[in-house]
This record gives C-alpha cells, structure tokens and sequence, in this order.
C-alpha cells in the first residue's frame, strides 16, 4: 500500500525498536487497565488459547473414550459431560471470540491507519466480560457439569440435573463482551479510517469483521433473551419451553437456531478475512475481484440469518418451512464460492511463496471447501433425514470450523506473530507443524464421514463393534493433532526467548499494518497515514512474469 | 425552535477530545452510531420475547384474551402518560444543554428522574403486588384455584400461566430497563452538577436521551398488547 508517512528509513525500521507497546509502560496495573487495543488484543489471545487448550483436552478425553465401544475411561454420564464442554468452550470461548477479538482487535485499528478502536475503554470492559463469562464456565465445571450438549435443547436442560443455570449465563455473559468487541468495530471501521482509507481500499480482513460485525449485533441479543429463557424455566419454572406446561421446545430451536446458525458465520467470516490477507502476500498479487470477495462477507452475513431451519429439518417443522430453509441453506453457499474461486483465481500465475502461513491458507482451502461442499449434504431435506444426528454431521462441521476457522485463525498467528512479538519462530517447524496438523485433522475427521453415512448417530456413548475400525482410527488422528498443536505452541513460545528480530515488514506485505516497527508503537504510526491506492499493491509486482508475452 | 444559545457560563469544565480522534465532531458523531447501533441489539433481544408473545397469542388467542383482562388498565394508562412525559423532558433537558441553559438542563432531568420513579413505584407497588395476592404469577407459580376465585373467567382457557410468563417477563425486562435508565438519569444529574454539560459536550446526555426513548418507546408496545389486545 502506498502511502506518504515519514517513516525512516528502512534499515532503521528493521531494528528493534526501543519504544514499543510492549514495554511503554510497566506493571501489572498498565495491563489490567490498558486501554490500548494491542495489549487487549494480546490478553485475549491468551485467554482464548488457554480455552482452546481446555477445549482440546475435553475433545482428546472424547475421542480417547470411543476407542472401544463400551467403556473406555469414563462413565456415561461423565462422557456427556465431556462433549458438552468440548462443544460450549470451543463455542463460546475459543471460535466465537477468536479471530476478531484477538487477532482484529490488534489489527483492526492498524489496518485502519488509526490510533486505536472507537471506544477504549468499552474494549477493554468486552475483555473482562470474557474473563466474568468464562469464570461462569467454570463454576459450570466443577459443580456437576452440564451434559445437554452445546444446543441446550429444551426440556432435557430443564430437568437434567447438572448444572446448566451457570453454563447459561456464561455464554449468556459472553455474548455481551461479543456484541461489544462488534460494536466497536463497526464504529471504528465508519469513523476512523486514515486519510484516503476509501472503502474499497480497506483491506479485505476489514470487510470480513465488518460482517461479521453485524451479525454479532443482530444475532447475538437473540441468544441472550432465548438463555434467559432457559435459565428462568429452570429457576422459576415459566413454562414457555416446556411441554408440560403448554409451552413449545421447537420454539426454543427456532430462537436457539435464530442466533446460532449466524454464529457459524461468526465464526468462519473472520477466517475467509485471514485468509484473504495471506493469500494476497504471499502470492503478490492483488485478490482477484475484491469488491466480490468483499461482498461476499455481507451477502454471506445477510443470507446467513434467513436458513436457521435446516437445522430442524426433523423436528416437526412443516414441510414448506423445510423446502424454503433448503432453498436458501443452497443460496448462501453461491456467496461462499465466489470467495473460494476468487482466492484460488489470486493463486494462478502469482508468485507464491510456500512460507508457513500461506500452507495453513491452502489447508484451509482443501478443508474448508469439503467442509462446504458437505454442507450442501446437510441442506438437502432427503438426504439430511438419513445424515442428521450422525458422525456425518460432527464431520461437516469440523470441517468447516477446525478444518476452515482454526487453521485459518493458526495461520494468522504465524502471518502476525512477526508483528505482535518483533520474533519469527522456527520456519522449519512450522512446516513440519501444518503437515502433522493436515494428516492428524484428515485423519480424525474424514473418517467420521465414513462412519455417518453407515449411520453412526453422534453423541453415543456405546456403539456397535463393526464402527470401532474407523472409531479407533480417528481417534488415534486425534494423537496426531494433538501432537501437531504442542509442537506449534513450543516453537512459538520458544521464539519469544531466542527468535530472529523479525524487522517492519518481513513477507514483504502491503498493508498498514506492516509500514511501522514490530513490536509497533502505542500509538500504532509515528504519524497518521495518508493512503493512495488499494490494498494490495506490491513495488515489485511488475518484475513478476504476469502472462506470456 | 429558534432559542439562542447562551454564553457558556464560567463555572463550565471544557471537555477534552480523546486522544485517538482528529475532533469533537467525529468523537461525538461516533459515540451517537455506537449507540445507535446498541439500540439495534436492544431491539433485537426485545425482538425475541414479542415473537414469542405473537407465537402464543395466536395459539392461545382465547386465553390471552381471557387473561388480558386482569390487567389494570387505569394503572396502564397512567404509565404510559408518566413514560411519554418523561421522554419530552428528556429532549427538552438536551435542547437546555446545547444552548447553555445549565439550570433549566437540571431541572428537567430532575422531572425526568421523578417520573421515572414513578412508573416504577406504579408497577412495583401497586401491579405486581395485585398479581401476588391473586397466584396470577408466571409458570409453576401459577395457583388456578386462587386466581380462579377473582377471575373465574381462568378456569376456562388452556395453558393461562403462560400470558402471566410472558407478561412478567416481558415488563420485568422492560423494568429492568427502566432502572438502569434511572441510574444513568442520576449519573447525568451528578455530572451536569459539576459543570461538565455544555454546548461543546453533551454527548452523555444524547445518548441516555436515546436509550430513553427507546425505552419508552418499547413501552409503547407493550401496552397496547398486553393490557388493550390481549
């Protein structure tokens, strides 16, 4: 991105910066009561791997008690209990939050050319909402934990026993901090642009949290009053979910499905942002069709709130609703594509660099696009009645959200990490990581696609013996994974000790936030940029071989 | 209205652009879009319970109509004349700071203040309490044989505890609400006594206006539904 800052010299930007957010100011109080949106980025990227690392533990126990069918480690409620965290924490504390509230708070401001987000202090009190939500969580955890599964379908989560109430207002509680972190996005990315950031110059990471955004906004709320719902039926016993008392628990999916099918956009419209950035620098060209892929991300957002009942195709709905749901759970798939077409379109006759993040960009591709192509399984009412509630489901969606969100979300690490920290990891390691991630991912997950179409239902505790074959296999995908995820964090860790100084701008990438020190300033630019062309334009881009003369 | 805008007195405390804004127009204007924006969610939560209320009262039409009519609808009425009153001098207290009229600004919020007060102690002190002694409470608290006894109409529609969930929950929401409005009315009043309101700062004032309004204006709806419709 051009633009005309005085910035010094290169040579000097690529120094270790003296003054950097990291040391500006000390103690423990500058960062409990920062207001400065990279530090806040950085305390959420903690809490939201220290969630994931839980999470993942949850899933390994999961995984560990199906390797035979009948008992393995742990009892049957215990291994509801086990599923039912797996799916809240990823949920709730690591998926929903993870891209924007880590990596968009720290460089959504940057990308912008601004000083910080809109409102500060509302960033920093969306943080210690996370930390009060997450405490509920585990309040949840160690008091008889719940066992509904992450839907809390009613009535089962008004009679079971565990402790659903305080699960309820954790994700209820987090979903406030989630409605902030959007709000203040939305503000920030209308009002504080740098001079000449049009908005079409906006790198396509801005877009995709900009939708993302909205839908935090409008759906979220829903989710709020649906939980309050619930925990009121449990505490007072109001009756609205309960069939007992002549309320309706299909209304309770309609309003469970309302937020949480847009969650899933949530979820994964920050990751296509990620993913536009990488494949962008390190192909060195610009995204082929930006204002495609950028509305994209809205059009995704919008048609996103209109197919929440597909997943209710076997619950009772009329069979009209079905076909309508059907219809547009195949529409919002034509936004998608464009995305991936536009992406692999950016690929063909780029330079590109097979660097660590730009691996994790094209797992993502292969991943994410049988994550969606099975999706369309799932949308068709026919062949949905055979595949609901089976492993062919649990696959889609991991496809999807591990195979597409949390490698997504793993790359920008290693895109960032140069950035955050001023260190890069061990390259070598790095590649080494992303294929023990790919075939320990693949192996766990494809198989469970085997397993759904020969009727595995999910969520069982015991199963038939002829499953355990493909049972013990993904399981043991589950080890590689796990394998795959300690190297990642060892060599991160490690190169905050004894990392390369990584330098301003080490992939050669165009965007604003590469154009000042790493560890950037607190005031992100020495001085306010001023932009003049798109995004992504590259000083060398001509000395690439474009087409054949 | 054409009022001319008073000097700015001398006891007012200048306010101080924050450091990551170019200028007071582009702070103020982006706190009035968060705050739009909050109230699309509001909306949207709020959204939730009167789908619900459309959900049941279509399949329930009998028994909202038999319950609605245990409402009180002098008390209704007054309600809805004491919220109304009090959003104009909510404007009105705006339109005294943009022209440096600190004391009239006061006096107003004060009036604010006071007739939020009482639509509280309306539905606290004098509905709820008749809802108490009648057991016409929400879900399992619900007591057929007392309510039954005041309105024997009750006893013959399906599923009456239902409206009374509804209805609790949804006034109780709005309530809820109204006191954390009445907290940030009093937040005003502390600052505005300070001096810090003036016609080059009121944006605490513009968006509590806004907040009140929206939740008068939730009000607007209820009413009707609950205690006219049924």
């Amino acid at each position: 991105m051009s633009t005309t800052t005085a910035t010094p010299p290169a040579a000097e930007m690529d120094r270790w910066p003296e003054k950097h957010y990291w040391n500006a100011t000390k103690g423990w109080k500058s960062w409990a009561f920062t207001v400065d949106h990279k530090r806040i980025g950085m305390m959420y990227l903690i809490a939201i791997l220290t969630a994931f690392f839980l999470g993942g533990v949850f899933a390994i126990l999961v995984r560990l008690e199906l390797l035979t069918p009948q008992q393995t480690i742990v009892g049957a409620k215990t291994y509801n209990q086990l599923f039912t965290l797996h799916g809240t924490v990823m949920v709730f504390l690591f998926l929903v939050p993870s891209i924007p509230a880590a990596l968009g708070n720290f460089f959504l401001p940057m990308q912008l050319g601004a000083k910080d987000v809109a409102f500060p202090k509302l960033n920093l009190l969306s943080f210690y909402v996370y930390v009060v939500g997450a405490l509920f969580a585990i309040w949840s955890l160690f008091h008889g934990a719940i066992d509904t599964g992450w839907t809390f379908y009613t009535p089962y989560s008004i009679t079971t026993n565990t402790a659903v109430t305080p699960m309820l207002l954790a994700a209820f509680i987090l979903g406030f901090s989630s409605i902030l972190t959007g709000l203040n996005f939305i503000v920030s990315i209308h009002k504080l642009r740098a001079p000449g950031m049009t908005w079409f110059r906006m790198p396509l990471l801005l877009w995709a949290l900009y939708a993302t955004s909205v839908i935090q906004l409008l759906a979220t709320p829903v989710l709020a009053i649906t939980l309050l719902l619930v925990a009121m039926e449990r505490v007072l016993g109001i009756g609205i979910f309960d069939p007992a008392m002549g309320g309706d628990p299909v209304l309770y999916q309609h309003f469970f499905w309302f937020y949480s099918h847009p969650a899933v956009y949530i979820m994964v419209v920050p990751a296509f942002g990620v993913i536009s950035e990488i494949v962008a620098t390190f192909t060195r060209r610009p995204i082929f069709g930006y204002r495609f892929v950028a509305f994209s991300s809205l059009a995704i957002a919008f048609i996103g709130f209109f197919v929440w009942g597909h997943h209710m195709f076997v619950s009772g709905q009329s069979e009209f609703a079905g076909m309508v749901f059907s219809f547009l759970s195949f529409f919002v798939a034509i936004p998608t594509a464009v995305k991936v077409f536009n992406w692999t379109a950016t690929l063909y006759k780029g330079s590109i660099q097979l660097m660590s993040p730009m691996l994790y960009a094209l797992i993502f591709l292969v991943q994410f696009t049988i994550g969606g192509l099975t999706g369309l399984f799932c949308a068709a009412l026919a062949t949905d009645v055979h595949l609901h509630d089976t492993y062919f489901i649990v696959a889609h969606f991991h496809y999807v959200m591990m195979g597409g969100t949390v490698f997504a979300f793993i790359g920008g690490l290693h895109y960032w990490w140069p950035k955050m920290t001023g260190r890069m990891y061990n390259e070598k390691l790095a590649k080494i990581a992303a294929a023990i991630l790919f075939v320990g991912f693949n192996v766990t997950f494809f198989t469970q696609f085997i397993l759904g179409t020969r009727g595995m239902p999910r969520r069982y505790y015991n199963y038939l013996p002829e499953y355990q074959r493909l049972h013990g296999f993904s399981t043991v995908g589950s080890w590689i994974l796990a394998v795959g995820f300690l190297l990642v964090a060892a060599y991160l860790i490690a190169s905050l000790r004894n990392g390369k100084v990584a330098g301003a701008n080490p992939w050669g990438a165009s965007t604003l936030e590469w154009q000042t020190a790493s560890p950037p300033p607190t005031e992100n630019f020495l001085d306010t940029p001023h932009v003049h062309t798109g995004p992504y334009v590259y000083p060398d881009e001509e000395l690439v071989p474009r087409r054949a003369a | 209205m054409s009022t001319p805008t008073a000097a700015i007195p001398s006891n007012i405390k200048r306010h101080e652009v924050g450091h990551h804004f170019g200028n007071a127009e582009q702070e103020f204007s982006a706190a009035k879009l968060g705050f739009w924006i909050f109230l699309c969610t509001e909306l949207l939560m709020f959204g939730g319970l009167f789908v619900a209320f459309i959900y049941y009262r279509t399949f329930l039409a009998e028994t909202f109509l038999q319950a609605h009519r245990t409402l009180s609808k002098p008390l209704g009425v007054t309600n809805t004349v004491v919220l109304i009153t009090s959003s104009f001098t909510m404007a009105m207290a705006i339109r005294s700071a943009m022209v440096n009229k600190q004391k009239q600004m006061m006096a107003f919020l004060w009036i604010t203040l006071i007739c939020a007060t009482a639509f509280m102690v309306i539905k606290l002190g004098f509905e709820w309490p008749a809802k108490f002694s009648h057991h016409t409470l929400p879900g399992r608290f619900f007591d057929l044989h007392h309510a039954s006894e005041a309105y024997p109409f009750l006893a013959d529609v399906k599923s009456p505890a239902i409206f009374y969930s509804l209805y609790f929950m949804m006034t109780g929401l709005h309530g809820i609400h109204v006191l954390i409005g009445m907290g940030l009315i009093l937040w005003l009043i502390i600052r505005g006594g300070r001096g810090e309101f003036y016609s080059g700062f009121y944006t605490p004032l513009e968006v509590t206006g806004l907040y009140w309004h929206f939740v008068d204006l939730v009000w607007i709806f209820l009413f009707p539904l609950f205690y006219l419709v049924g």
